[in-house]
């Protein structure tokens, strides 16, 4: 149970119920979460962790303080939090036996985990955290509208961050598109998808959040998520009809090797 | 082998549980090391050897810390339950109940365990 607090106890939800949340909140983020499969997960660290130590300090010689000083850089952690709402009549059904509808702690699942990666892959300014495609710093490819064409694209990108010194195994993030075309694709009766992943050594993932697809190294000291609370479902309250609950993390994620990526984007990409 | 403690016939077991049996049986041996010393230390006459048997205690402490956290790592209920227990400072037995956790969203106390996606 992810909830074990005097006040998760409080909500009108049996241990069977509770369960089935669990195990479906658990089931929809492990398939939705991308990044989690491809970059370093450093964690988790509970609550009080606020902030990454990045190693820095920022010199300034302002403030008349007298002597030379600095402030040290740190990654502060976001805290995301997504609130869902289930009947208690719908949950009391779980004494019954029966396996509740739960659409809406599966969508609360998806928007977390989607949050997850969207800051991850695209970066989230707002909250300090860069991006693996903003910061890549090789130019971006083009992906080709065959997908026959998909495997020289990658031994491109593979031999772009073997030229910067980046070692494999390398990943493959694969937006919806990406991932479906290539699944289905083949040449000559051969699955085009073996092609690709012949040149990663690593895996490919589908990643809902990445528009086009991503090359990176899967080595690891080059891409880290820091997670303070790691993922939980919390209880906000009740009334008569409904149990007020929420999916909850903390993290902060920093790109450590700018030059470990590179952003295969698609020909309309807008980015 | 690691020990002739084995319930079952070793070759009808995983090498998962093939290797946590190997853990358990180090750690016991620590931990009974770390008694032994500490008794003999207890009841030692000379303080030089007092002290080195307690040296030696700790050392088996650490030893016993290092399979431990292995175990950890290798079994997620272990991993659960040290993560709900050790390093806390509500009564043991309250936390079973569900004592109250510090933190600014304590009704999100404990977590789904998903952790570390990475080579799954």
């Amino acid at each position: 149970m992810s909830h074990g607090s005097v006040e998760a106890r409080s909500a009108p939800i049996t241990s069977a119920a509770w369960k089935q949340i669990d195990d479906e909140a658990k089931r929809v983020l492990q398939i939705n979460l991308a990044g989690r499969k491809l970059v370093d997960f450093d964690g988790p660290h509970g609550w009080q962790y606020a902030a990454v130590n990045t190693g820095r300090l920022t010199i300034r010689t302002d403030g008349g303080l007298g002597v030379p000083w600095g402030v040290r850089d740190v990654a502060p952690l976001i805290e995301v939090r997504v609130p869902f709402e289930l009947p208690i009549m719908e949950l009391d059904n779980a004494s019954r036996g029966a396996v509740l509808e739960l659409e809406l702690v599966v969508s609360a699942a998806e928007k977390t985990a989607h949050a997850e990666d969207n800051a991850i892959f695209n970066g989230f300014k707002a909250g300090g955290i860069e991006g693996i495609i903003p910061t890549a710093s090789h130019p971006a490819m083009t992906i080709p509208d065959d997908y026959a064409d998909y495997p020289s694209i990658v031994v491109d990108a593979v031999e772009t961050l073997r030229r910067a010194g980046i070692n494999g195994p390398y990943a493959l993030a694969l937006g919806p598109a990406c991932y479906a075309g290539l699944a289905q694709a083949a040449q000559d009766g051969y699955p085009i998808r073996e092609r690709v992943e012949h040149f990663l050594d690593g895996p490919m993932v589908l990643a809902p959040k990445v528009d086009g697809a991503v090359l990176l190294s899967h080595r690891g000291g080059d891409f880290q998520l820091s997670v303070g609370q790691d993922l939980s479902i919390g209880y906000a309250g009740h009334d008569r009809d409904k149990v007020y609950l929420y999916l909850t993390e903390s993290f902060a994620f920093r790109v450590l090797e700018r030059a470990a990526a590179v952003y295969l984007k698609p020909r309309r990409s807008k980015k | 082998m690691a020990s002739d403690a084995y319930h079952e016939s070793p070759d009808l077991l995983t090498e998962e549980t093939r290797n946590m049996h190997r853990a358990i049986v180090s750690l016991k041996e620590e931990l009974e090391a770390i008694d032994w010393y500490q008794q003999r230390a207890d009841t030692c006459s000379d303080p030089q050897l007092k002290d080195v048997l307690l040296h030696n205690k700790n050392e088996e402490i650490e030893h016993a810390t290092m399979i431990m956290e292995w175990i950890r790592r290798h079994n997620d209920h272990f991993n659960e339950m040290m993560r709900k227990y050790l390093f806390t400072e509500q009564p043991i037995t309250a936390i079973e109940k569900g004592g109250k956790a510090d933190g600014p969203a304590p009704s999100a106390a404990e977590t789904l365990g998903i952790g570390s996606m990475k080579g799954k």
